[in-house]
């Protein structure tokens, strides 16, 4: 039985696990969960992850959520190449670490534009004021700022000469607000060599398949039925606003 | 050369990485990063992480910041006893997945909490308005459900029979709450089980000696009355959690 994964490509963690997937040709099946049609909250899907979050998989008997324990899970399982988790111990502690901090920070910020910026005045209706985006902008500022300083530093990338999981999970949430129409990569070349150097070892076209409905995502949103999504109205602003 | 270890047992990371440290025998210099009298800041520490949080570890001249990145490199390392984190799958899995979900789950949501109940009055004089800690304790009252209906089940431990690293990132917490006074094992009986479990586990001794600092955290006033560092802190920390 093939592995089973649950994605929207919308979301940044979906894309990371679905890029690190094909890229060494992990066979699974794409289980699409429409996150804006809210399809994570159907009782068969809640079967597979009963908090209703994506990315999820179904391995056999055994279901997983989140993105980074997927991650961790499928380069151990499929033995993928030494270099996207790797077995020296300073230098795997330099992925953890980058896996650990991001979540509360280039996460959390780079979803919070984007919920910002376009979900939240289109969908829900609700004007966001340039106060609120401006410190919302600031705070991804500062995680922009120490992934270049901290984490990238003078390396090729993270964890030194080869691309990791780090990478990885550091760009998928690095292009979310570029799917705002922010363009986080003008005026940062250290980034944006970054990106260019990541966006080559995975493959060109995977990376842009990858990211295809985020980067639509402005014409989407124009063309949705927002009635559907005001029911989760309460829940977005409690964690986007 | 042994280890350094740079911490404040008042932060819920340091705990989880000095109690793993002290229960497998791993030693260490314990160096003591004082948070509320500002030392995060100095330009001291500013060498050792600019990201000026603790915990941070030192092993000779390589300097790891992340707890969750810290006991991992330490259980691997120091070749921990296996249940701490299994070197099976599925087992692994499970503590990763806890060891994710919980840094905007249930340490968010219980960090919120404690500065609100503890922090902000202090910092800026009045009480947290009645919504905002409201909408606080909602949530994290969700974070506990699921850690119960999710995480832990009806199981000893959240990956089984056996405590692992996703315990005691878990434990360390929770217990942030109880320093406030605000006992959420009260009307919890499965999660007071599990707390039972766990602290025979680390050890009573080990574990009251982690969670000193932060059960004293009433006595914050005085502290800053004595350092006299609140007006250089207040607006970093006020800050944080607007």
């Amino acid at each position: 039985m093939v592995l089973e994964m649950y994605l929207d490509l919308f979301s940044q963690p979906c894309r990371s696990v679905y890029i690190f997937a094909k890229n060494n040709n992990i066979p699974f099946d794409f289980k699409q969960i429409s996150l804006l049609g809210g399809e994570q909250y159907g009782e068969e899907f809640r079967k597979i992850n009963m908090i209703s979050k994506v990315p999820a998989i179904r391995d056999g008997d055994f279901c997983l959520g989140e993105s980074i324990a997927i991650l961790t899970y499928l380069a151990e399982k499929y033995k993928t190449a030494d270099h996207w988790y790797p077995s020296d111990l300073q230098k795997r502690a330099r992925v953890n670490e980058y896996l650990s901090w991001q979540h509360t920070a280039i996460r959390m910020h780079g979803s919070k534009i984007f919920w910002q910026k376009v979900m939240i005045p289109q969908v829900m209706g609700v004007e966001v004021s340039k106060d609120r985006l401006a410190g919302t902008l600031e705070d991804l500022e500062v995680s922009l700022k120490l992934i270049e300083e901290k984490f990238i530093e003078d390396k090729p990338f993270i964890a030194g000469e080869q691309i990791s999981l780090a990478d990885l999970v550091a760009i998928v949430e690095i292009m979310q607000p570029v799917g705002a129409g922010l363009d986080v990569f003008e005026g940062r070349p250290k980034l944006s060599a970054w990106r260019d150097r990541v966006q080559a070892e995975v493959g060109e076209e995977l990376f842009n398949e990858a990211h295809q409905m985020i980067l639509t995502s402005q014409e989407k949103v124009k063309n949705m039925d927002a009635s559907k999504m005001q029911v989760f109205k309460p829940k977005i602003m409690k964690m986007f606003f | 050369m042994p280890l350094e270890l740079y911490l404040d047992l008042h932060s819920q990371p340091c705990r989880s990485v000095f109690i793993f440290a002290k229960k497998t025998g791993i030693p260490f210099d314990f160096k003591f990063v004082d948070l509320f009298s500002g030392q995060q800041y100095r330009d001291d520490f500013g060498k050792i992480s600019v990201v000026r949080k603790v915990p941070v570890m030192r092993d000779g001249d390589f300097i790891l910041t992340e707890s969750v990145a810290i006991l991992q490199y330490m259980a691997e390392k120091f070749g921990t006893l296996d249940h701490w984190y299994p070197a099976d799958l599925q087992k692994r899995a499970r503590v990763n997945e806890y060891l994710s979900w919980q840094h905007a789950a249930m340490r968010a949501h219980g960090s919120k909490v404690f500065w609100f109940r503890a922090m902000v009055p202090i910092l800026s004089g009045s009480e947290v308005p009645k919504e905002k800690m409201n909408s606080a304790m909602e949530d994290l009252t969700l974070s506990l459900k699921v850690f119960h209906e999710k995480f832990l089940e009806d199981k000893p431990f959240i990956i089984g029979e056996k405590i692992s690293l996703a315990d005691l990132v878990a434990i360390v917490e929770i217990m942030q709450l109880v320093g406030t006074g605000l006992d959420v094992f009260e009307n919890r009986p499965s999660l007071s089980a599990w707390r039972d479990r766990v602290k025979n586990e680390i050890g009573g001794a080990l574990f009251d000696e982690a969670h000193k600092a932060i059960m004293h955290v009433d006595s914050l006033p005085q502290t800053f009355e004595k350092n006299g560092m609140l007006e250089f802190i207040k607006p970093k920390f006020l800050k944080k959690f607007n």
